[in-house]
């Protein structure tokens, strides 16, 4: 009990990040119909900016108030790494906007391997370690077989993803903005002839995307404590196995594909080998393909128009 | 005379190596409706596709309000006061009809929306008993007047209606043209109306075009096509 507890916590804290990097699949895939496999690579690079902003604030200026750094890392993190995924979409994706429906894909493919080498170069290959940050922990229960925690970290991911996605929600729901975007997700031509700057709209789905990877970068390299360049591929597969799972397209369903194989993978760790979690994760990927290729949530591919 | 809202002059457009417009002029004047008329594939929708840069224009030019348009984006174009219905109508199927007419209403920033909501739901009550549908669930004749409203929330200068009576029912389409024609009759709206539904059309238009294989091959006043015996035979016999 106290074992399917402590894995429920793990899990839905893994899930959330998962869910955070699923969203930047979904919407894009909504948008331009595009998988863009860089966003892995986004997220690893937002870990890095991060750590970087985290460091030289508490080593180099010295400041101590530690919610205060969080707040401001995570929001210069979101920051740089929005305007750096806006740049990718202008310089990999928008010249190719209108070509052959491979050649994003490729161009996508081709800017994940830039990034990871990118940062492979000016950090270098070695794990980056992470001061430890937001040490306590709360014991659930004790006297068990062992005490369940659940950390600060825990916490605050979850916490913090929930905020997000709130907000997140209201601007695609409320805004006109968001109103623009789905606009353009659904029918672009007519968007265009109500007056949406299309191009402005899809930029600005790529800056939300990686806002939100962003966040999930943060929470990412405070709750492992190590970054590494290639930290991208894994994690980015599996979120996108997350907007697969979910029904690529669906914002819920990027969130609840990401909740899901987080649990999944904790829970097949904990109970049968942790060697094989990622096989267990893919092995959803490959049975909701075959099974129910549009997912959860994902909307049948035939529509009354 | 004024000049021209719009003018399509010797405008060209293809599909690929298909040709679709070859030569194409035509002109609205301020306050004046429209119409062409003509069979299947004549090139009647692209046409009026064309005004958006869709497809865009290999020759010819295209000005609105004095201004050249023929190589303007499609949302500045909209920005200017085009607003269209297009053909197939184009609902957003995922979002509720409130949000499909607070669309139409974005280019104008919103500022006349409630006001401008309010005359929607009384030229088109149905909408309103609507109002929270997704669009993709309505019915063809809602999904038509849906795309007509939507297109009138922008408070066009020109409103562009592709194939407003198709698929509905007589009624409807009476209905629709009046409404056409208040708008055209009290607001001094310029209309240009693409329509196979030529009986209705000529009798509702100033003037009108007669477009065969993307060419014009007859203009004049409504009334005087409606009199052509080259038009009653291709168009009008057994119409109505």
């Amino acid at each position: 009990m106290e074992n399917f507890l402590q894995q429920l916590i793990n899990g839905v804290t893994l899930g959330a990040i998962y869910g955070l990097i699923a969203i930047g699949y979904t919407m894009v895939f909504g948008i331009i119909g595009m998988v863009n496999f860089a966003h892995g690579d986004v997220f690893m690079l937002s870990a890095f900016i991060a750590l970087i902003i985290y460091l030289a604030m508490t080593q180099i200026l010295g400041v101590t108030a530690l919610g205060l750094v969080f707040l401001i890392v995570l929001v210069c993190a979101m920051a740089l790494t929005a305007l750096w995924n806006w740049a990718i979409e202008r310089v990999a994706y928008r010249p190719l906007r209108g070509s052959f429906r491979l050649a994003p894909l490729i161009s996508a493919i081709g800017m994940s391997i830039f990034l990871a080498n990118f940062v492979q170069v000016v950090q270098g290959p070695r794990n980056k370690p992470v001061p430890p940050i937001f040490t306590d922990v709360i014991h659930v229960t004790s006297g068990g077989a062992f005490d369940v925690t659940l950390s600060y970290k825990q916490i605050l991911i979850v916490g913090v993803t929930g905020v997000l996605l709130l907000a997140f929600w209201y601007l695609v729901q409320k805004t006109a903005l968001g109103r623009a975007q789905r606009a353009c997700e659904q029918d672009r031509t007519m968007a265009a002839l109500l007056g949406v700057d299309v191009d402005r709209t899809i930029s600005l789905t790529f800056i939300i995307g990686a806002a939100l990877a962003a966040v999930a970068g943060t929470l990412y390299m405070m709750y492992y404590g190590v970054v590494n360049f290639s930290d991208g591929f894994t994690p980015g597969v599996k979120a996108f196995t997350a907007a697969v799972l979910g029904g690529i397209g669906s914002l819920p369903g990027a969130v609840i594909g990401g909740l899901l194989i987080g649990l999944i993978e904790t829970f097949w760790s904990a109970y049968f080998s942790s060697d094989y979690k990622d096989v267990a994760a893919f092995s959803i990927l490959v049975i909701t393909l075959i099974f129910m290729p549009s997912g959860l949530l994902g909307r049948p591919e035939v529509e009354k128009v | 005379m004024s000049a021209p809202l719009l003018s399509i002059q010797k405008l060209e457009a293809a599909y690929g190596q298909i040709v679709a417009l070859k030569g194409v002029d035509l002109d609205i004047m301020p306050g004046e409706i429209v119409t062409v008329i003509g069979g299947n594939g004549a090139g009647k929708s692209t046409t009026m596709m064309s005004v958006f840069g869709r497809p865009r224009a290999s020759a010819g030019k295209i000005i609105f309000d004095g201004q050249d348009i023929t190589h303007k984006p499609a949302h500045e174009i909209a920005r200017m006061g085009l607003a269209q219905s297009p053909e197939g109508r184009r609902i957003f199927p995922r979002m509720s009809v409130l949000e499909n007419l607070q669309m139409g209403a974005s280019v104008d920033g919103m500022a006349h929306f409630q006001a401008d909501l309010e005359r929607m739901f009384d030229i088109f009550p149905r909408l309103k008993e609507r109002i929270d549908q997704r669009g993709g669930t309505l019915s063809g004749g809602e999904q038509q007047m849906l795309a007509i409203a939507r297109a009138l929330m922008s408070r066009p200068r020109l409103l562009m209606l592709d194939e407003p009576s198709l698929g509905l029912a007589p009624l409807v389409v009476k209905q629709i043209f009046d409404v056409i024609a208040d708008l055209n009759r009290n607001d001094g709206l310029s209309v240009f109306l693409v329509e196979q539904n030529a009986f209705h059309a000529l009798k509702l238009a100033h003037r009108g075009y007669v477009m065969v294989n993307g060419q014009i091959t007859l203009s004049g006043t409504g009334r005087d096509l409606l009199a052509n015996p080259q038009v009653r035979a291709a168009y009008l016999e057994g119409a109505h």
